[in-house]
């Protein structure tokens, strides 16, 4: 997998990082789903021009890096390998929305601008929150979490294999490629056309794959439910954790807190 | 009852849209016999595996397993006498860790986990490879990955082992463990494979297989030294 894993593609770095022995990591995955989600739920909610009073809410990110020792820089790559989707989705938004907003040292900024970096700032916080989860859980303790909160197994079986697989697909993949390129030359032989036979092709590998990892299954007494996991159970520490980020995020959602300090800081009550 | 026998009658088959691949297979494999099933590329051999396991039914005539003949009704007792390695590992490990697949069948028969885990321990350090099991079964080599595979099946407990090419890919070392460990074993042993080398120095017996029936069925040093029927069934 070298060359896609030199893309940023290592899942392998994300389960070394969920295997670390933290307080963090040993928190039960259900506490961290779900202030997860609640931390996800609250960007979202706020105006579409908000900016600074979502600047507090980096503080949830930055304290699980900081406490779940994860490398900034493994976080960062990942969250520019999608940033494309987030700068396509808002970069329309300072040509349409041209208003001017505010002026900041007689420059003055339209209102389209602000929205855009408001959809970026929201992308940040809630892709390096969702990244931050898996990196301090493991997928499979995740996954084990969202069957215990009651999301359905078949949902959570899929997710298991959706993430085995990947790695087997990911080389496969790769040695297709590598295949197809070392027998393409000419300036000619690297065409689109190609292209299609070859996703077809892993396609039939897929599905081919998954009829005999089925058969594997079904030998050794496969139901439709996955045993196993033990997950910790929920203590006094999961409780305060779910309530006082909860608490934090209300706290962020309900006062303008830049704007409050700033208040404070010139005295202007 | 003894599970230990596997018995085809007259067995054949063919998929929907294919023709015949097996056609009238009839043996009897007793109790600690190791069987070699040999044949060319295409031959069927993979296909009479996956009949042992219910994994494809017969289309006409019957395969037993110890007294029951296998259908869809026997399917579980039959898979839980009948322990199955596939050819490719990556089919065959796909939980998290090495630890929860090699749990995977045992907590399947409803085990507790306090037997589960010794019989993950067990199996491990059967096959070697005790000290593996919190890696994710991806990171592993092709050899670990092969005696994990067999580690998945003899935590069940089976009576019957069944491999399929189990020494393709390996190195001269992971070869020679796992024809030791093949030796060891006391269990009924049916191994498909090209390895001849592996025949000789595992099965007592020798099935081979050429165009979807038996060309010959016989003690393994008769066959192997016939270069004749290796010949004319693909083998040389």
């Amino acid at each position: 997998m070298g060359a896609l894993n030199q893309r940023g593609i290592d899942l392998g770095r994300t389960d070394r990082l969920a295997g670390q022995e933290t307080p963090l990591h040993h928190l039960d995955p259900r506490a961290k789903l779900l202030v997860t989600v609640l931390f996800a739920a609250t960007v979202v909610s706020f105006d579409k021009y908000a900016l600074t009073a979502m600047v507090p809410l980096a503080l949830f990110p930055m304290v699980v890096i900081a406490t779940g020792r994860v490398p900034v820089g493994y976080l960062l790559r990942k969250v520019l390998l999608v940033s494309p989707f987030a700068v396509l989705l808002g970069l329309a938004n300072p040509f349409l929305d041209r208003g001017v907003a505010v002026t900041f040292l007689d420059v003055p900024i339209s209102g389209g601008w602000i929205s855009f970096g408001s959809i970026l700032l929201r992308f940040v916080l809630t892709v390096s929150a969702a990244l931050l989860l898996v990196a301090v859980t493991g997928f499979q303790r995740l996954c084990a979490g969202m069957a215990r909160l009651g999301v359905p197994e078949a949902v959570v079986v899929q997710l298991l294999f959706l993430y085995r697989y990947l790695f087997v697909l990911l080389a496969e993949t790769q040695r297709l490629v590598r295949a197809r390129s070392l027998r393409s030359a000419g300036p000619a032989a690297q065409s689109l056309a190609s292209y299609g036979p070859m996703v077809g092709h892993l396609l039939l590998r897929t599905l081919a794959r998954a009829q005999r990892i089925y058969q594997a299954m079904s030998c050794r007494g496969f139901d439709g439910h996955l045993r196993g996991e033990i997950l910790p159970a929920w203590s006094g520490k999961e409780t305060f954790f779910l309530l006082g980020w909860a608490a934090y995020f209300g706290l962020v959602r309900g006062y303008n807190l830049p704007y409050l300090l700033g208040q404070l800081l010139i005295g202007g009550w | 009852m003894s599970h230990h026998l596997v018995e085809a009658r007259s067995l054949c088959f063919s998929f929907p849209d294919q023709a015949e691949v097996l056609k009238e297979l009839s043996f009897r494999i007793t109790h600690g016999e190791a069987v070699a099933v040999v044949g060319a590329n295409g031959a069927g051999k993979s296909t009479l595996l996956l009949q042992l396991t219910g994994c494809l039914l017969p289309t006409s005539g019957e395969i037993r397993v110890g007294d029951l003949p296998v259908t869809r009704k026997t399917l579980e007792v039959v898979r839980r006498a009948v322990g199955m390695v596939f050819q490719e590992a990556d089919d065959q490990l796909f939980m998290p860790t090495v630890f929860d697949d090699v749990a995977f069948g045992p907590r399947n028969l409803g085990l507790a986990e306090g037997e589960v885990a010794a019989r993950v321990t067990d199996a491990l350090a059967t096959v070697g490879a005790a000290h593996l099991p919190q890696r994710p079964p991806y990171r592993l080599s092709g050899g670990e990955k092969r005696a994990v595979s067999i580690a998945t099946v003899l935590a069940m407990h089976p009576d019957i082992l069944v491999l399929d090419e189990p020494s393709a890919n390996l190195d001269p070392r992971s070869r020679r463990q796992l024809i030791e460990l093949l030796q060891a074993f006391e269990h009924t042993r049916i191994i498909a494979t090209h390895d001849l080398d592996l025949v000789r120095q595992v099965c007592t017996r020798t099935l081979v297989l050429y165009q979807g029936r038996i060309v010959a069925d016989g003690e393994t040093d008769g066959i192997l030294s016939n270069e004749e029927l290796l010949l004319s069934a693909g083998l040389l």
